[in-house]
């Protein structure tokens, strides 16, 4: 067995542990750490294909954060105000009900990833990070000065959304919940990775040229890439917003972009479990450094600094090693 | 009579003031290798990338089996059966040499966007690529990291990947480049074979390469095609040449 | 927030006359040459370095809190400004020798990063000095209220000079890089990063220098825009983000680029932002209008930059 799946499952073990262990011994703010961790992870799991696999450098996934986010926030405020969205030409009413807040949510941040790369995908390196950057602040001025969803306020929604047959308002069902989302994600993002279209797009950010010569356009990859990347960023954003009952601009902010960048960076670009594990350090990090100091960004940003000069791999590059050419 | 099956007609291209490329002409018929030879500088490389569609003509029109694809750009013109290797390795390096080739086969038959299915378990993909890479040598190596490969197995690599494309028509820019006597060998030996399942267009500085491979040679100087003929008419035209053709013939 | 900050409210006034609107032109013009300032070091910093920058609006930022640290300990506007060029310089140079340096020969990912760290610590750093609280800076005495222009357009002072300092600079900029020897290794750096190793040209030297100077002018306009809003933590990331849209439009590298992407980003923002909703206030009912042509003008900008994407993906200057 190679020594990333090791880690990967050791990894895994973690996530479930912990929040049972928090369970037993009735810490729900643990819990809640714990979903945060596993949502985080869902986000850069989604980046992590338009950025590991693809090369894309992406400094506006926040943008499909925010829009899942709001997805959820706006279908739950109508619900719960009981006005519906809209009644012409069709009625479309507010729901509580998170697997349709998840298609909405999935759906609507792919159609946003869809339109962003068509065009930002007409541009490469350092051009297609300040476009990336550049359209997602747009998204979210939009959302601050457009008034009917809270504006700069955002949206509070009283009670959590429901799933068929569980109670998420039990921390360790939500848990459960988001935790079986990642594991979908990642069972999926694995297959992907195997795929001809996986062999492609890697294909593509290694020598573009190469893929060309055979027939295969790098734009029509990337932009799958880049649009499938955001639905999945877009689905965590439901869950998070679900979590905290809350959805505002920040969630689309360009240091939600920064953020969800660095959880690949910690844990380690392309790999599987690179997001993973890069949100639980992140998460514990915040937990323990920001009970130490108010400041605890500087650390971050320290810590950041020295994985980018002197620990590219992140952790897991650094316990695994060169990455072993798969057959 | 034979087909022409890559032909090029009054290619022109100029940046700014400079023109590269000057009403250029040339066919490639089938079951030949062509060389195009020319001092550095002659304009190879503007002329390559104009035929494969990196770059656009100024005018002029290049046709593909009797059909235009001048309008078309790098993509098409490989699907429509261009195949082509490069001067400088275009390889995915931290890719294994087998997933190198199984990408080419891929390429080729269509179906990128599977997203499932494991392509490394895809025999039909897994046949044409093996095949490839037993053509060029490479069986052996298969599993290697791209990276690992020599110099030489990089460019014997570059042409397996140019196989598993069963082009109409190969452009090989500079295959000898780098490579060792052995390697060049080899590489004329593999070349040799090639030319009966797809002609060659063949961009190369090693002069006892193209002496011995070529069935007709185009000498390409300041943009403009100056002669093209069998290899012995150039050799008696190169005395006229000598100036710049020995010089070149020494790299 | 948005450039739009910058000014006064206008969503209010719905009679547009001449002069409310030479007004609004003149605005836009001053957005337009402050994020000139912004965008000078950037595009510079990337032409000679090929270094992407995203602590760029951190030097802003410093150039604003030290000009409002000494105009408060010495009540000079001047040695503000000074204190403004100064640190940021400083700040500057610092971070190229002991960071910057070591990123030149990165991949893009590896500087938004590392940049994106230095992000995390100017900020954060700068709110454990001087706290989370906005600073003021004061407009000084001298500029302040308005001054009755031709065609009985009154404007304020301050922003008139802040388009003539910044017109300077622009002049002074475009000159040192075309006339003086500076100037000559710098375009010489930007056309091919070995070709001025071969001209002797210490390139280390000359890479601290091209950054310092970055910084000044990001500091300079930190400090000068600084005067006009509230001085704090994280006002330098939206200015960033909008001298990116600006070097997008203009192309990576171009000073002309910069300088004609800024004036059109300018421009487009503020007139936006002033025309939109009087134009939705035609078809619309009023309370709509305001709130729906602020957010679509909030947009404005960036749909200027989808179009010169479509239209010219290297931006108007670049070489593609």
């Amino acid at each position: 067995m190679r020594r990333e799946h090791i880690i990967n499952l050791v990894t895994l073990a973690v996530l479930v542990v912990v929040p049972l262990g928090a369970w037993v011994l009735d810490e729900p703010f643990i819990i809640t750490l714990a979903t945060r961790a596993v949502i985080f992870a869902i986000a850069g799991v989604g980046l992590n294909l338009a950025l590991g696999q693809g090369g894309l450098v992406s400094l506006g996934h926040a943008a499909f954060f925010g829009i899942g986010g709001y997805a959820m926030g706006i279908l739950a405020s109508h619900a719960q105000a009981y006005a519906p969205l809209m009644e012409w030409p069709f009625l479309i009413e507010g729901t509580k009900s998170m697997p349709i807040i998840w298609l909405v949510a999935v759906v609507s941040s792919a159609l946003a990833a869809l339109a962003i790369g068509a065009l930002s995908l007409r541009t490469s390196g350092v051009y297609f990070i300040m476009i990336t950057l550049a359209f997602g602040q747009m998204i979210y001025y939009f959302a601050i000065s457009w008034p009917a969803y809270g504006g700069e306020d955002g949206l509070v929604v009283y009670v959590r959304n429901g799933f068929p047959g569980l109670n998420t308002l039990d921390p360790i069902q939500f848990f459960g919940l988001c935790f079986c989302v990642l594991c979908i994600v990642l069972w999926a993002m694995s297959r992907v990775q195997n795929s001809a279209f996986g062999l492609a797009l890697a294909s593509a950010r290694q020598n573009p040229v190469r893929v060309q010569s055979v027939g295969i356009d790098p734009y029509r990859l990337r932009l799958v890439a880049f649009t499938l990347s955001g639905a999945i960023t877009g689905l965590s954003g439901a869950l998070f917003a679900d979590l905290n009952r809350f959805v505002s601009p920040t969630m689309l902010s360009w240091q939600m972009s920064g953020e969800i960048m660095v959880f690949i960076i910690i844990g380690g670009v392309a790999r599987l479990f690179g997001p993973v594990i890069g949100a639980m350090i992140f998460i514990l990090l915040e937990h323990v450094l920001g009970g130490v100091s108010e400041f605890w960004h500087i650390y971050l940003g320290a810590l950041l600094l020295m994985i980018v000069l002197f620990a590219k791999g992140g952790v897991i590059g650094a316990l695994a090693g060169r990455e072993v050419a798969h057959d | 009579m034979t087909d022409i099956i890559l032909q090029a007609r009054g290619l022109q291209k100029s940046f700014g003031a400079l023109r590269v490329t000057d009403d250029v002409s040339l066919e490639v018929r089938s079951g030949e290798i062509h060389a195009l030879i020319g001092p550095n500088g002659a304009g190879k490389s503007t002329l390559v990338q104009q035929l494969t569609g990196h770059l656009e003509s100024d005018a002029g029109q290049v046709a593909l089996c009797g059909q235009d694809v001048t309008s078309l750009g790098p993509v098409e013109r490989a699907a429509k059966g261009l195949g082509r290797t490069f001067q400088i390795s275009a390889l995915a390096m931290e890719n294994s040499v087998l997933q190198n080739v199984v990408l080419g086969a891929l390429g080729r038959r269509g179906g990128v966007f599977r997203f499932f299915a494991p392509v490394m378990k895809d025999r039909a993909l897994l046949d044409v690529a093996n095949n490839a890479l037993a053509r060029v040598g490479l069986r052996a190596q298969a599993k290697v990291r791209t990276s690992d490969l020599s110099h030489g197995q990089r460019r014997q690599l570059e042409v397996a990947v140019a196989l598993t494309q069963s082009p109409k028509a190969f452009l090989m820019d500079e295959p000898m480049a780098g490579l060792g006597l052995e390697g060049a060998g080899q590489m004329i030996d593999l070349l040799r074979k090639l030319r009966a399942e797809a002609p060659i267009l063949l961009i190369e500085h090693d002069m006892d390469a193209v002496f011995a491979l070529a069935d007709r040679i185009s000498v390409l100087v300041y943009g403009k095609i100056i002669a093209t003929g069998a290899p012995e008419d150039i050799r008696r035209n190169r005395e006229i040449q000598l100036a710049y053709l020995g010089k070149e013939a020494e790299l | 927030m948005v450039g739009g900050s910058y000014l006064p409210p206008t969503g209010t006034v719905f009679h547009m006359t001449f002069t409310l609107f030479a007004e609004q032109l003149l605005n836009g013009l001053q957005f337009g040459v402050m994020l000139f300032l912004m965008s000078a070091g950037l595009t510079l910093v990337f032409g000679v370095m090929g270094l992407i920058n995203l602590a760029h609006g951190s030097l802003y930022m410093v150039g604003a809190f030290a000009a409002a640290a000494v105009a408060a300990a010495t009540g000079s506007f001047v040695l503000a400004l000074m204190a403004s060029l100064a640190a940021a310089a400083a700040a500057g140079a610092i971070i190229e020798l002991t960071i910057i340096r070591r990123l030149y020969n990165r991949d893009h990912l590896d500087q938004v990063l590392a940049t994106f760290a230095l992000i995390l610590i100017f900020s954060e750093g700068t709110r454990w000095i001087f706290g989370s609280f906005p600073l003021f800076l004061d407009v000084p005495q001298a500029l302040s209220g308005p001054i009755t222009l031709p065609g009985g357009i009154e404007y304020p002072l301050y922003r008139l000079a802040i388009i003539g300092i910044g017109l300077g600079v622009a002049t002074g900029l475009f000159a040192m890089i075309n006339r003086t020897s500076v100037g000559i290794r710098i375009r010489a750096g930007e056309a091919d990063r070995e070709m001025i190793a071969a001209l002797g040209v210490d390139i280390a030297k000359l890479y601290t220098f091209v950054f310092a100077l970055g910084a000044a002018l990001a500091g300079f306009a930190g400090a000068l825009v600084g005067a006009i809003q509230s001085v704090q933590v994280g006002m330098g990331e939206p200015v960033l983000i909008l001298a990116f849209v600006v070097i997008v439009i203009g192309g990576i590298g171009s000073i002309k680029g910069a300088l004609v992407g800024a004036l059109l980003v300018g421009m487009t923002d503020t007139l936006g932002r002033f025309l939109l909703p009087q134009m939705l206030g035609w078809i619309l009912e009023p309370s709509s209008a305001i709130s729906i042509g602020s957010a679509v003008s909030s947009m404005s900008i960036y749909i200027l930059m989808a179009g010169v994407l479509i239209y010219r993906p290297q931006g108007l200057y670049g070489s593609g």
